[in-house]
């Protein structure tokens, strides 16, 4: 039996990992922008003091950007806090999500070290060693100009290549009329579509938008023009004002990650849904396959019980979130499984052709995906159980004392919405582990995960869990580095 | 004297948000021949001349439309039939509002369609009906010219009468209550409690009716108890299900216990919750006639110490609500018309009011000053009763 303050702590840090991997500090369908930024700085604040290591150790697990950019703030912020030896750790392990994490969000971070004033010389180090690290200084220098001028200035960065004539890019960011051209290609025609409109067509996507407002350029031609410079995400966001403007941007769908698609097909209309049924499937699938891989159709016979109910909209923000989650669950579900049996909570039975609608009546779901006896039950829902309000709760809870008291079916619920007031996912019933989830691809770790908030096991296996986590973590990482530096010399 | 028939519509759980608990009403079958749709009127208060040099001023957000048919067949609501327009119609400046309900005139009219079709619906103003109802009571003042009433009360009634009310806007938390809530599929009525005291009924004939007026319960009117209901009242706990797991022993009982739960709920929504507005029996004045509905307005018997409701409602031929719309009294609004009623009862004459109602005349007096009616009587009348012997 575990000791009282080991449970304890076992249960805030799971609570802080729900937390993080959900909480994104923007309004969500029940709460506000300020609402939620609150009760996760509180947060954040409650497990850095109390769980130090741990606190660092969760940058490893499949937390959200946001908080992974807030965790290595606060780590940076209170260094003085920490020993000699943890602070190694924690340097590496903030190099290694830096790493992973993107490019516009580490200079967001960078500029809000600056504002808060940290400017010790392991900051500067770890912003050195990611700049250096960076592929393509030019391409940073003219998409992210501001982020990388407030990092160099910030951080003393030299900004010299190795291959670089003297000084180039400092002078592109710090004192662009010096010089009358620029030997890279980039900067150059950065500085020529100031005045000439061909140019703009060599940078990048988001940075010729601004010169083609300047320029007064039609968007039709634009985007037409723009297409192939534009990324995988762009060309997908682009995708329906494109259409709007009778302009051709090509869509690949395939290749695009299992959630950002589901998201990108919530917001078509049923119409245009109908009509590319077989392509979106298609794709749908696809993903989904591919994020299962060799655990495809391992997952024995699976019932979900998924919410589409009213409070899937989500919020201006995040636009239909927690309906995209269910959904890209629900085609991972269906690779994964050997027999699958979605369950929407509308009585829907066409998942393309989810829409919000309705309230939730989860618990009828749930006997209904009971009956047909599933080895594993998944429910996504953002746990606001309303018709009627708490049946879900009982009827996982006398399944699970009087009918399956040995754990036949195993049951999760995954949550993809922060509720500020509790500090946590909202729970559906003690019985059932409830987890966090934002992105789908997430779902086997979740599921994993999930079984600590049982709430049988103690702090001593979740840190054994996140100390291979983190090691995992850290080895991925070197190797990705070390494969870097030898792409980079062969 | 009547009930409120709410027949056809079955109560599914509540929905909590803060203070607010709001418990959706389910058609089986929608009412197809009748049809409501909004107009927004962006004037800000109107003022109509009368004759004689009077004016009726009103603040009116919006109004409701009603379409119906005569021979059963299916009534369009006005906004379907603009195709894509999804919000409330902005309409031009109402005119002859001083006639609270008026027939739309519309081209066609008089081709001999007997209904009320696309062209030519009803229009008439949400809770406008129920608050002239009550505003209008005994309005004309004392019938006999008794020596305690002023000439005034003599001549012009009770005029000015003023009641005071709070935009739904005003009243906090209710406007998230209303976004946060999730509309039930056949959803075609609601109930809503503040602080769990019953603060308004709505109910329209068709589900897609109520999709399109849920957010119009934000510009009604409510009492000021409920305004202080929601400001105070904490929030109230959700009725959450229990089961009982001891005699489950098959899912298909669990599935049994749970319906049996949903049931309950039912009934015991209608008997504890809304039955001060199902179980009184009102009085019900006809103001219009319409196909084979009827729109009429209903008073309580402001009965003292009881919570009591107005309001508006549109009938079937079997007296089935097809709309309504109620308006809580709070308790001074209560005492106010059961003053008046009694008044009314005895020829405004005080010595036999006051006997009839087991007090002494000068507390009469006493009250009816106290209800705001002050202007009504003369200074002296209450002289006597401060100088004893």
């Amino acid at each position: 039996m575990e000791s009282c303050p080991d449970l304890v702590a076992a249960e805030d840090v799971l609570l802080f990992v729900n937390a993080a991997i959900t909480a994104t500090g923007q309004r969500e369908f029940r709460s506000g922008a300020a609402e939620q930024r609150l009760s996760l700085d509180f947060l954040h604040e409650y497990v850095r003091i109390n769980y130090r290591p741990l606190y660092a150790a969760s940058l490893a697990l499949d937390i959200n950007d946001h908080n992974a950019a807030l965790i290595v703030r606060r780590l940076l912020e209170t260094a003085g806090e920490a020993t000699a030896d943890a602070r190694r750790t924690e340097g590496r392990l903030i190099a290694a999500r830096l790493a992973r994490l993107p490019a516009p969000r580490v200079y967001r971070l960078f500029r809000a070290l600056r504002a808060a004033g940290v400017n010790n010389r392991r900051t500067r180090a770890i912003i050195r060693d990611w700049v250096t690290a960076r592929p393509d200084p030019a391409l940073d220098a003219v998409k992210y100009r501001a982020g990388l001028k407030s990092a160099a200035r910030h951080a003393h960065l030299p900004l010299r290549g190795p291959g670089e004539d003297g000084g180039e890019l400092g002078d592109f960011l710090f004192a662009p009329r010096r010089r009358t051209r620029f030997a890279t290609p980039l900067l150059d025609a950065w500085r020529r579509a100031h005045y000439e409109q061909g140019a703009l067509y060599e940078l990048p996507f988001t940075v010729a938008e601004g010169f083609a407002a300047a320029h007064g350029i039609r968007r039709r031609a634009f985007l037409e023009r723009i297409a192939p410079r534009m990324t995988r995400l762009e060309r997908l966001r682009v995708q329906e004002s494109a259409r709007a403007h009778g302009a051709g941007v090509d869509r690949e769908l395939s290749g695009m990650p299992l959630t950002r698609l589901a998201s990108y097909v919530l917001g078509l209309t049923l119409d245009d849904r109908v009509a590319r049924r077989a392509e979106l499937t298609g794709a749908l699938r696809a993903a989904a396959r591919r994020t299962a891989g060799a655990r495809a159709g391992t997952w024995g016979r699976v019932a979900a019980v998924l919410d589409d109910s009213y409070s899937t909209t989500g919020s201006r923000q995040k636009r239909r979130r927690p309906l995209a989650t269910a959904l890209a669950c629900h085609f991972l579900l269906e690779a994964l499984a050997e027999s699958y049996l979605p369950l929407w909570t509308s009585g829907r039975r066409d998942a393309l052709l989810a829409h919000p609608y309705g309230p939730t009546p989860l618990g009828m779901r749930v006997l209904d995906a009971l009956e047909h006896a599933p080895e594993r039950l998944v429910i996504v829902s953002d746990g606001w159980d309303n018709a009627p309000p708490g049946l879900a709760g009982e009827v996982l809870r006398v399944w699970r004392t009087r009918l399956d008291p040995r754990g036949a079916t195993s049951v999760v619920h995954l949550n993809p919405v922060y509720d500020a007031e509790d500090f946590t996912v909202r729970r559906l019933s003690p019985v059932v582990p409830t987890a966090g989830v934002r992105d789908a691809e997430d779902l086997p770790a979740l599921v994993q995960l999930a079984r600590f908030a049982e709430g049988r096991t103690g702090l001593a296996e979740l840190r054994a869990h996140l100390d291979e986590r983190v090691r995992q973590f850290l080895a991925e990482a070197e190797a990705e580095t070390v494969r870097r530096t030898e792409g980079a010399a062969g | 004297m009547s009930r409120l028939d709410l027949s056809g519509l079955r109560a599914r759980p509540a929905q909590v948000w803060g203070a607010v608990r709001l418990v959706p009403l389910v058609r089986d079958e929608p009412i197809t021949d009748l049809r409501l749709h909004r107009e927004l009127y962006e004037d800000g208060p109107l003022t109509v001349r009368g004759e004689r040099g009077t004016a009726y001023t009103a603040y009116v957000p919006h109004g409701f439309v009603a379409n119906w048919t005569g021979d059963g067949s299916p009534a369009a609501a006005y906004g379907s039939q603009l195709g894509e327009e999804r919000d409330p119609v902005v309409c031009a400046p109402l005119h002859l509002p001083r006639k609270l309900v008026q027939r739309r005139r519309g081209k066609d009219d008089g081709k001999g369609r007997a209904a009320g079709g696309p062209s030519g619906g009803l229009r008439f103003l949400p809770l406008h009906l129920a608050l002239d109802g009550y505003l209008a009571l005994h309005f004309g003042g004392p019938s006999i010219v008794w020596e305690e009433w002023t000439r005034r009360a003599v001549r012009d009634g009770l005029s000015p009468r003023a009641e005071r009310a709070y935009r739904g806007e005003a009243v906090p938390g209710l406007d998230d209550a209303l976004r946060v809530f999730e509309i039930h599929p056949g959803q075609c009525g609601v109930l809503v409690y503040v602080a769990d005291a019953l603060a308004a009924a709505f109910v329209v004939p068709h589900p897609d009716d109520y999709r399109a007026l849920h957010p119009s319960l934000l510009q009604d009117l409510y009492g000021e108890l409920m305004y202080q209901y929601a400001l105070y009242g904490g929030p109230v706990p959700e009725f959450t299900v229990r089961i009982a797991a001891e005699y489950v022993t098959s899912l298909a009982e669990l599935r049994s216990a749970a319906e049996r739960r949903e049931r309950e709920w039912e009934g015991q929504h209608a008997a504890l919750m809304a039955g001060e507005l199902l179980d009184e029996s009102y009085e019900v004045r006809q103001v219009y006639r319409m196909g084979r509905f009827r729109l009429s307005r209903f008073l309580p018997p402001f009965a003292l110490h009881r919570t009591q409701h107005i309001g508006e409602t549109i009938t079937d031929g079997k007296g089935r609500v097809a709309y309504l719309k109620t308006f809580r009294l709070t308790e001074k609004q209560v005492r106010r018309g059961h003053v008046l009623h009694r008044l009314a009862a005895h020829d405004w004459h005080v010595g036999r009011t006051a006997e009839a109602m087991g007090i002494s005349g000068p507390e009469l007096v006493r009250r009816v000053t106290h209800l705001g009616f002050e202007g009504l009587l003369k200074q002296h009348t209450e002289a006597p009763a401060m100088r004893p012997g």
